[in-house]
């Protein structure tokens, strides 16, 4: 079923601001809406939480700060069944524990957004610095079959912009949904611009009708809160339309679990989103998402000034990636290269997609990503690490 | 008046998943006779629940449920008190659920102090997982991963929630479910973290493997091990060893609620811009 769509006055008076990254999506969240917050502190992703605080304060909303992570992703799901537009944020070893709630949320279709300000792992690794290295934890991490979906912003503007998108594609597709960031975008103090409205969406309601299947070939039954008269029986067991175990009905699991997975990829086209950086001639493709994707806009352009006709393809949303304009936007080049704060995690995907070789350029040194190793990277100066 | 137990479960649901004769059917009862006493509204209530034998009695409830992972319902429990404090949330969990993997939970629900009532079903043993130790299996006993007698010392569940801050802790057995139904009620009347700590049988995983295999013989073994609040008191700690104090065991109607304590703290806040 659809979502409904609500346009409210931002609540930041319409105005150009200076602000932190973490900051940024705090009020994104409040712009979105949000009016319930759990979470556990974890650097770099503190100052979104204590801004929470503060700005749920003002806006009668919910703050609290529970004994742990997995409490704090449980208090989100508890929440959002009782009605709230909830979220967290977190970093790795937070977001660790965080994975048996979300394969919950996914099982119940819990709308709620975690925001992952991502540092150098693994484990406790290296706290105040940078990494990407939570992509295929948030999609893969919590176990059996479920999708979600993942938003990167590569700018403070999009810190905002994208948490407002976070939590309107929760609510439209009743999934877990995440804002990748990392701790470079995260403590990145830019210009944001706060427009004068802002569009919620609403998950769809319709009183009386089943809340875990639906007709409708969008594939998001509507979903009614606790105490709106339905005497909700919500499970992460495999169940039925109306909430029934299923637990020995092969063909409900399959039902169930088909239509988890196929109401985000079905949808993929529509919620995927990029943007690309001089394609029209390009012979070298550099694909880059977050702080990663600024370098790369350098490096492209260093490149271009040199006599390589680099283009760059960004992925806004990591899950579901954008395939089609993937495809579109490496159909006549000659190379790919995928530069990355981890070990090499999106390049698996690109590659999957394109079905050919692509070369991962690495950086895992706790620094944000150069514009240099890009360019050494595409010049085949670098190896694996520089 | 005879209570329509009808009107609380959900009949389709049947026939539920205990054992004949498991204790769970006696704690539920209780709880159905005290929401029915206190006459609240089912669309009002959310019942909440974790994973195991025990945390299966949401399902057979109509009202707002909840079943959700193994050790967290308290949790899940708290964003709902939290989003929403006009709601009566009540929570049951296994002693596994509760004290074991959900201990952290726990103790935090009960330093908070917030509005909801739990019951923990101490049966001794991880009943849906055939019958391993927990965190309240007796020394000595037997169970699945202790065959030859258990050496942890188990927790004293009542006297751990007190510590912790619950402000309502209350001792029932199943054995008694007129009691139990009392201190329920209790528990679900008094504002703040309540626990209400039941005794129960699992005869066929805890029962079996310890010499006691019926269901009656199991409640009247539990039964013989239980005193009353009032008699404790005038027992020597000897004459304790091995006996439960059943009863109203702890209230603290001082203690403010977390919920209202964050509305007063945030009006508060807000008057000073
Ligand atoms: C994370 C996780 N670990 C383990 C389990 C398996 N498990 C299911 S129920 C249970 C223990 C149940 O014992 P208890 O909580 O005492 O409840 P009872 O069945 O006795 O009512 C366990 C270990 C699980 N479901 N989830
Ligand atoms: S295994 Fe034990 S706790 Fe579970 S239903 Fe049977 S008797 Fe009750």
């Amino acid at each position: 079923m659809k979502h409904t769509v609500e346009t409210v006055p931002a609540p930041l008076p319409p105005d150009d601001y200076f602000m932190m990254g973490d900051e940024a999506s705090a009020e994104g969240a409040i712009a979105a809406g949000c009016n319930f917050f759990a979470g556990y502190p974890i650097t770099p992703s503190s100052e979104l939480m204590v801004r929470m605080v503060h700005r749920l304060k003002e806006t009668n909303g919910s703050f609290i700060q529970m004994e742990d992570e997995i409490g704090s992703i449980s208090a989100l799901i508890g929440a959002s069944w009782a009605g709230a537009r909830p979220m967290t944020t977190t970093s790795g070893p937070g977001l660790s524990l965080m994975m048996e709630g979300i394969g919950y949320a996914a099982m119940t279709e819990a709308p709620l957004v975690v925001v992952d300000i991502q540092r150098a792992g693994p484990s406790t690794g290296q706290a105040t610095r940078p990494g990407s290295g939570d992509i295929f934890q948030v999609r893969f991490g919590s176990h059996s079959d479920y999708e979600i979906i993942a938003l990167s912003p590569w700018s403070v503007q999009e810190a905002y912009d994208l948490t407002i998108d976070a939590f309107n594609l929760a609510e439209a597709y009743r999934v877990p949904t995440f804002v990748l960031a990392d701790e470079s975008i995260g403590h990145l103090r830019e210009k944001v611009t706060i427009g004068e409205t802002v569009e919620r969406w609403h998950r769809p309601t319709a009183p009386g009708m089943p809340p875990f299947d639906t007709d409708d070939e969008n594939g998001v039954p509507p979903m009614p809160a606790f105490g709106q008269g339905e005497r909700l029986l919500v499970t992460g067991s495999t169940h039925d339309a109306r909430g029934f175990r299923k637990t020995q009905d092969s063909a409900a699991h399959q039902r169930l679990v088909g239509r988890l997975v196929g109401k985000i990829r079905n949808a993929a086209e529509k919620i995927a989103r990029y943007e690309t950086y001089s394609l029209e001639d390009a012979e070298i493709l550099v694909v880059a998402y977050g702080f990663s994707a600024r370098a790369a806009l350098e490096a492209i352009s260093e490149l271009r000034r040199d006599g390589v006709k680099a283009g760059l393809f960004r992925p806004l949303t990591l899950w579901p990636f954008p395939e089609a304009g993937l495809k579109l936007a490496a159909k006549s080049v000659e190379r790919v290269f995928v530069p990355e704060m981890n070990w090499g995690q999106v390049v698996r995907e690109v590659e999957r997609i394109l079905h050919r070789d692509v070369v991962p350029i690495t950086q895992v040194d706790g620094e944000g990503m150069r514009p240099q190793s890009i360019i050494d990277g595409v010049r085949g100066r670098a190896g694996m690490n520089s | 008046m005879a209570v329509s137990y009808t009107k609380y479960l959900r009949m389709y649901h049947m026939p539920h998943m205990w054992c004949p004769g498991c204790g769970i059917g006696i704690i539920v009862k209780a709880i159905i006779r005290a929401f029915d006493a206190l006459d609240w509204s089912t669309d009002d209530l959310a019942f909440v629940s974790g994973i195991g034998c025990t945390s299966r009695a949401p399902g057979y409830l109509d009202m707002n449920t909840l079943h959700t992972t193994h050790g967290r319902a308290l949790s899940f429990a708290t964003g709902i008190k939290f989003a929403r404090p006009d709601k009566h949330v009540v929570v049951i969990s296994g002693d596994g659920d509760a004290t074991a993997i959900g201990g952290n939970h726990l103790i935090h629900a009960c330093r908070r102090n917030i509005d909801i009532t739990l019951v923990i079903v101490n049966n001794n043993i991880y009943g849906m997982t055939g019958g391993q130790y927990s965190p309240t299996t007796p020394v000595g006993a037997r169970a699945a991963t202790s065959p030859w007698g258990n050496i942890d010392i188990p927790f004293n569940v009542s006297e751990l929630v007190k510590g912790a801050g619950a402000t309502y802790v209350a001792r029932g057995h199943v054995g008694s479910g007129v009691q139990l139904e009392r201190l329920i009620r209790g528990g679900l009347t008094h504002k703040g973290f309540s626990v209400i700590e039941v005794l129960s049988n699992c005869h066929t995983q805890y029962g079996r493997r310890n010499r006691i295999p019926d269901a009656i013989d199991l409640i009247e073994h539990i039964s013989k091990s239980t005193v009353s609040v009032r008699q404790a008191e005038k027992m020597s700690p000897e004459e304790l060893k091995d006996k439960y104090a059943v009863g109203l065991l702890h209230q603290d109607t001082e203690r403010t609620e977390y919920c209202d304590d964050y509305n007063k703290v945030i009006e508060h806040a807000q008057l000073e811009r």
